[in-house]
């Protein structure tokens, strides 16, 4: 019997169509990067029972089960199940796999749960962010990161979501021994200069990294009770315009970044090209289409950003444009001669 | 003599005394630790016995209310100088036992070592102590070996909760009327204490001056990232530096401070010029440890360390403390 299978549908149940023949691989979404060990077992076992005993590690943080049968699809979802459920994924029928694959695995680094810098639990907030967009067939990337060092690098996403901490200082506290001004000049921007013995700390160059925080040696430096985030859009990697997210919003808290996000999706609902292959086109070059200003009023509808979020209506992104220009000049070719 | 009473009784005796004395004991501060969503235990006022933190050691001690952090000493402008006004209501600092043992220490490098600080004396002729009962043992803790476990004498009554009882052994018979007044219950209390630690260390009588040029420095040349943290939580470390800071709207007016200063800190012992004394962290790190287990008892008879482990507890590098004492035991037993 030669094969049939709707690739269309297989592609939405989070399978990939693979260049050998008869063959797929499951897609594992793991929001946040953190699974349990119970489920990475019965990935394991999966790649033994129907795969080809390899684990491809995906650059979302998710994972790939590389050589799974066409008819071993359905039974390939059955025992997802599990790895389904620990993860906490909305699902619309048990036992019947990922429900949509098109918005993608939410990224975070390991977050406040591991890393001395982390601004916040990325892990937790991911998982919210996973619980509050999910299912969706609309292709969306969404990272956290814990801080401004961006190892997740939220920049190349069209959500990139970046820890912050308002750094409190209490000069009773502070012996002057320099630490935070040194550390903050070396590990970040130099916001901090010494006074007649006490810190002075310039609040438009701070960017909220908590290095300060990190390095002082009395609490004098401590977090602020709040957890605050930079948000960038739209960076992505790909052939026609690779570009780096913009800064979007400074100081801006969990509630204001969750509404805007879920808005995106309805904006893409109206604008996206109705003739898109695949359905599918990123909302970078969506709003190349409509422009920033369309873009900023459906994600903003019935947003209140808390009182001390900066919000920008006007953005810009740089990057590569291969689809005018694709030259590299040769070496030399502006020398003086 | 002992009382034994519940924990509303002795809220209403933390009342009355609130009434007298400003009252300091470790809190859990929310959310003010180093890293994010992390608490830090530290010296605080209280009220009620529910605000202090009796069930973890405090990550900074009580040094810091006879020692500020940061003390501005007086004034000046031209040829006048005011000095600054102090807080000096009576206090009573509730404390554990290496944490008491640490207060004769203090008393000695600011009292008794030839001349008295007037304002360490300012501050100490108005603090007495509550001893804080230690049931057991904490990470890194080795009191006992330090001969600090246990206090006998100054404090004016010691506190542990057992239960829905508070424990009280009372030595201060002045205040036996405000126990009387809430509770009828005596009994002979101990203060709880701790018998055993895991860490042990041994300290050597005598230390040659050999010691000085030993390998065993080096390694804290290259793992010691002179941060000073171990120096700022001690509760037996009492090294300071002054500023003298102008204001910047008037040049001709200003302020003198005292602000804790650290032997494990880069520039502690730069002199004019930019000579300095001990240029490495591993000197730097000979030089604390010589002084906590030999130097400070040559001129006082006793140890300078109490053992109370929080220079382990917060060293980034994990350095621990305690092992570099057995370090030096066993360089100095090889020695010989």
């Amino acid at each position: 019997m030669s094969v049939d299978m709707n690739t269309k549908k297989l592609k939405k149940n989070a399978f990939r169509v693979s260049k050998h023949r008869g063959e797929t691989a499951s897609r594992v979404r793991i929001p946040g990067g953190l699974i349990n060990a119970k489920s990475m077992a019965r990935i394991t076992e999966i790649a033994e029972k129907y795969g080809n005993g390899s684990i491809f590690i995906t650059n979302r943080q998710g994972i790939e089960i590389p050589g799974i049968a066409f008819e071993d699809v359905d039974a390939v979802n059955k025992e997802l199940q599990l790895c389904i459920d620990e993860a906490g994924i909305n699902q619309e029928e048990r036992e019947k796999g990922f429900p949509a694959s098109g918005t993608r695995n939410v990224v975070a680094c390991p977050g406040s749960r591991l890393c001395p810098f982390g601004c916040y639990d990325t892990t937790a907030f991911a998982q919210k962010m996973e619980d509050q967009i999910f299912p969706n067939n609309r292709h969306f990337k969404i990272a956290f990161t814990g801080c401004s060092n961006d190892c997740a690098k939220v920049r190349m996403d069209d959500f990139g979501i970046i820890g912050m901490t308002d750094p409190q200082y209490d000069a009773d506290r502070c012996i002057g021994c320099g630490q935070c001004v040194d550390y903050c000049k070396i590990r970040s921007v130099g916001a901090l200069k010494m006074v007649g013995g006490k810190v002075v700390r310039d609040q438009d160059l701070c960017i909220g990294c908590g290095v300060c925080v990190a390095y002082c040696p009395t609490r004098a430096w401590t977090r602020s009770k709040e957890h605050y985030f930079r948000v960038v859009l739209l960076g992505r990697t790909g052939k026609k315009n690779p570009r780096l997210a913009e800064d979007f919003m400074k100081w801006a808290d969990e509630e204001t970044i969750l509404k805007m996000v879920k808005n995106a999706y309805a904006y893409v609902e109206e604008y996206i090209d109705p003739n898109a292959y695949e359905t599918k086109e990123h909302v970078g070059y969506i709003v190349d289409r409509t422009g920033f200003d369309e873009f900023y009023k459906w994600i903003m509808k019935d947003v209140t950003p808390n009182e001390k979020c900066e919000v920008t209506n006007r953005l810009y992104w740089g990057g590569k444009h291969y689809d005018r220009s694709n030259n590299i000049k040769p070496a030399g070719v502006n020398d003086i001669r | 003599m002992g009382y034994l009473l519940n924990k509303q009784a002795f809220n209403e005796v933390l009342e009355k005394l609130g009434a007298a004395y400003r009252l300091y004991a470790p809190v859990r501060k929310v959310g003010e630790g180093r890293f994010t969503d992390e608490d830090v235990i530290r010296y605080d006022f209280i009220s009620k016995l529910e605000n202090i933190e009796l069930a973890e050691k405090s990550d900074y001690s009580f040094k810091e209310l006879l020692t500020p952090l940061s003390q501005t000493l007086f004034f000046f402008t031209e040829n006048q100088t005011k000095e600054a006004d102090m807080d000096t209501s009576d206090a009573l600092i509730f404390l554990r036992s290496c944490d008491l043992h640490s207060v004769k220490r203090l008393d000695d490098i600011y009292l008794n070592n030839k001349f008295e600080d007037h304002f360490y004396k300012k501050i100490r002729d108005h603090v007495k102590f509550v001893l804080i009962g230690c049931p057991h043992s904490f990470d890194n803790c080795f009191c006992v070996d330090m001969g600090s476990n246990i206090s006998e004498e100054g404090y004016l009554f010691s506190l542990d909760v057992d239960g829905d009882t508070v424990k009280v052994d009372l030595k201060d018979e002045s205040l036996q009327s405000v126990f009387e007044s809430v509770s009828h219950e005596t009994a002979d209390v101990i203060p709880e204490h701790v018998t055993a630690n895991d860490v042990h260390v041994t300290i050597p009588d005598v230390i040659p001056n050999s010691i000085y040029k030993h390998d065993l420095w080096n390694e804290y040349s290259a793992r010691c990232i002179d941060c000073g943290r171990c120096t700022t939580v001690c509760p037996t470390c009492t090294c300071f530096t002054m500023q003298d800071t102008y204001y910047t709207d008037n040049g001709k007016v200003g302020e003198r401070r005292r602000v804790a200063g650290s032997c494990m800190l880069n520039g502690y012992t730069t002199v004019a010029g930019g000579g300095q004394y001990r240029r490495t962290n591993g000197e730097r790190m000979r030089f604390k440890v010589l002084h906590k287990i030999y130097d400070h008892r040559r001129r006082f008879g006793y140890n300078m360390c109490v053992g109370c482990g929080r220079c382990d507890d917060v060293c980034p590098e994990y350095i621990s403390f305690s092992n570099i004492i057995n370090k030096v035991n066993k360089a100095v037993s090889e020695e010989r």
